[in-house]
């Protein structure tokens, strides 16, 4: 309690009330959504923010804080949707399995309580990881890059052809609802989140992405989130201080995965059917998109970042078409530009602003010690002349 | 930086570390796997064979895009894969929206000629343009900058490509000759020998502008050393630009070959063959001109095969083949078939 005080002084004032308001925001955001799928803010498109802004702190931890490239995310991300997939529905027929499920007892298959689902989704997302981070991380920046956007196409192209145990295109569905458990003796929460309240959905994954900030804050403090950062700045200079480089690399691939792990067995909750063609390289592009555009190595701007990309790829393109359409009575479909809206906030934000929106502390920390040296040399050089 | 082609010779010494064992162990099962092949349906066998060398004539050229660039400034160009697809959209526009010419005969061949260097000169242009507005800014930056800028250009490029040709695939009919030479039981389709005619002159071209010019005297020496270079009174920036034209233009050549023979445009073509182009520069070694077109002839073949040929696995996985030899190569054998492991500078 002392600490969180000492905590709460130590911070700037502006801060404080900037995160006191994006609290409140993230507490009632869900009830301004409406229902339907027009206007500004679709419920679903709500659900869909949070869950994303949970991959963008995943991927932060690799791209942001370890400066690993990781084009591959979508891997995780289909991971989890399995998991949540087999062990929540009844694919898995021959079985009949029902433990503290929301299923009911007669449907045959594996039906676990989503609460451990998630759990076991998330550690074996991040074995996935370390099984393709092991003899991957040695390589050079690039062409990690380039490995894992493979790992990232031959996952989804193997459960597309294995269609007995994922059932191919066709896809697995209905998975189960979340059922709330124990949390239900709480006043105003249900037992069973029904498929459209959205707003329930909505305050689960708001208290994943909380405990995922809090993971991410305690390590980027910690030794091991240094030992990250050594090895953004400098990889051999890390290794001669004695920065054990493997271990501490698949580490940062192990948490992010497992961010991407428990975001996709949620997702599998939420939509209701898992298929193989929703596991796309886009994918992983808005995500490294969201990390981006938020600033790189930088908890809050990650949330950002996944808000605002999510809610332009599933509303805000459509909304801002139609009204660009109503007010010149032009036809633009501004939704076929998608891609391209994408690669452009790669491109310019790299080109303009690669420390993004919200710049973490360090970046900005070299940015005025450049500034300082640049400032002392012109100053020299003044001198001189 | 082995701009330079590499000598070819492949090392008959026997192997003493552990990732050339394991080479050599998928080298002897892949042959095995070639050789029962062969024996299972000799005719199916050849006639895969020969769409593969004819779609390896095409990864060479894009692997040489690649190569290229990698060689001379160290980036990944990821758009390269989505130029190519450019190229095949705009090829087909020129021929069928520009000359009309739909169907093989008369004067077809002379047009195509034209398109072809139409083709090849936008997607100079295009390339060029790329590197000078996005890639030479960011040259000094950190290393990631400029990967991600060129992950952000190749949805650029894809959307454009949407924007041309829609999100479904175009259908593009071709003016190549129809028939095919016959050799006793084998059949060799002409639009393949008319591939191998046009690329096997461009990759000629290609090596004599690296090996005899001026300029390409200057890309190797800037590939090797930029520094230096600039030091000995090359236009650095002026070379970088002309390795980008020259990658852009066999994209180009690439493209306009590719919607002739294979008769369709997408514009998810560019992700997907880029990165099997890729593989091929990987497995000739990246900055190895020779290597990239051996690498490419090579994935090529075994495309065709694993797409075609009895026993193999099919087309349902040819992604996860191909990603499979590039992960493999990448990281047993970073240098290529031919090459070395190179030591990060410090």
């Amino acid at each position: 309690m002392a600490e969180a005080k000492k905590a709460i002084s130590g911070m700037n004032p502006r801060k404080l009330i900037i995160g006191a308001v994006a609290l409140v925001v993230a507490l009632l955001l869900p009830h301004y959504g409406v229902t339907d799928n027009a206007g500004v803010l679709p419920l679903f498109t709500v659900v869909l923010c949070a869950v994303y802004a949970l991959f963008a702190l995943g991927l932060n931890i690799v791209v942001g804080f370890a400066g690993l490239l990781d084009l591959g995310y979508v891997a995780f991300f289909l991971v989890g949707a399995y998991v949540s997939a087999w062990f929540m529905s009844d694919f898995i027929s021959s079985q009949n399995i029902h433990i503290l499920d929301t299923a009911r007892a007669v449907i045959p298959g594996i039906h676990l309580t989503f609460w451990f689902v998630v759990i076991v989704a998330g550690i074996i997302a991040a074995l996935v990881g370390v099984v393709i981070g092991a003899p991957t991380l040695r390589l050079k920046s690039d062409y990690l890059a380039l490995v894992t956007l493979g790992f990232g196409e031959i996952l989804p192209e193997v459960f597309r052809n294995a269609e007995k145990f994922t059932n191919g295109t066709k896809g697995i569905g209905p998975v189960d609802a979340v059922g709330m458990g124990p949390f239900a003796v709480l006043p105003g929460i249900d037992k069973t989140i029904t498929p459209s309240d959205y707003i329930a959905k909505y305050y689960v994954i708001l208290v994943f992405c909380a405990l995922f900030v809090w993971i991410s804050i305690k390590l980027r403090d910690g030794r091991l989130g240094r030992a990250w950062m050594a090895i953004r700045e400098d990889e051999l200079a890390a290794s001669l201080m004695g920065v054990p480089l493997m271990q501490t690399k698949l580490w940062s691939y192990a948490v992010g995965a497992l961010a991407g792990g428990v975001g996709g067995a949620f997702y599998a909750t939420i939509v209701g059917t898992v298929n193989v063609d929703s596991f796309t390289f886009a994918f992983s592009i808005i995500i490294l998109c969201a990390v981006i555009l938020g600033g790189m190595g930088n908890v809050w701007g990650a949330i950002l970042g996944g808000v605002v990309i999510t809610w332009f790829n599933y509303t805000g393109l459509i909304w801002i078409g139609q009204k660009i359409n109503k007010a010149f009575s032009t036809k633009i479909d501004l939704q076929k530009y998608n891609f391209g809206f994408f690669g452009l906030v790669l491109v310019l934000m790299m080109l303009f602003r690669p420390e993004g929106f919200i710049p973490a502390a360090r970046s900005k920390a070299v940015k005025q010690a450049d500034k300082a040296a640049d400032a002392a040399e012109a100053l020299v050089e003044g001198a001189h002349a | 930086m082995s701009t330079v082609a590499a000598p070819a010779a492949a090392r008959l010494k026997l192997p003493k570390d552990l990732s050339s064992r394991v080479g050599l162990i998928v080298l002897a099962l892949a042959i095995a796997f070639i050789i029962r092949s062969f024996i299972s349906g000799p005719k199916t066998f050849t006639q895969v064979l020969t769409i593969g060398l004819s779609n390896g004539a095409l990864y060479a050229l894009i692997a040489l895009g690649y190569t290229m660039v990698y060689g001379i400034i160290e980036l990944i160009n990821f758009a390269h894969g989505d130029l190519f697809m450019l190229g095949s959209v705009f090829a087909a526009i020129i021929m069928e929206d520009g000359f009309n010419k739909t169907k093989p005969g008369g004067s077809a061949l002379i047009f195509l000629l034209v398109a072809l260097v139409g083709t090849m000169a936008i997607c100079a242009l295009i390339n060029v343009t790329i590197e000078r507005l996005a890639y030479r800014r960011l040259r000094n930056a950190p290393k990631l900058a400029p990967l991600i800028t060129a992950v952000g250009m190749s949805f650029i490029l894809q959307n454009v490509g949407i924007v041309l040709n829609g999100s479904a695939p175009h259908s593009r009919r071709s003016v190549l000759p129809t028939g095919a030479l016959k050799l006793g039981s084998i059949e060799v389709k002409y639009k393949y020998l008319i591939v191998l005619a046009v690329t096997v002159p461009l990759l000629l071209l290609m090596t004599y502008i690296v090996q005899r010019t001026k300029i390409g005297k200057a890309m190797r020496a800037t590939a090797q050393d930029r520094d230096a270079s600039l030091l000995m009174g090359i236009n650095v920036d002026r070379v970088i630009s002309f390795t980008f034209a020259l990658g852009g233009a066999l994209a180009g050549a690439a493209g306009t070959l590719f919607v002739q023979v294979n008769g369709q445009t997408r514009y998810d073509a560019g992700f997907r063959l880029g990165l099997i182009a890729f593989t091929a520069a990987v497995l000739g070694g990246v900055g190895n001109l020779l290597g990239a077109v051996i690498g490419g002839v090579l994935i090529g073949v075994i495309q065709g095969l694993n797409d075609g040929a009895p026993g193999f696995f099919g087309q349902g996985w040819t992604q996860t083949v191909m990603f499979s030899i590039l992960i493999l190569m990448v990281i047993f054998r970073p240098g290529g078939i031919f090459g070395k492991a190179q030591q990060e500078k410090v």
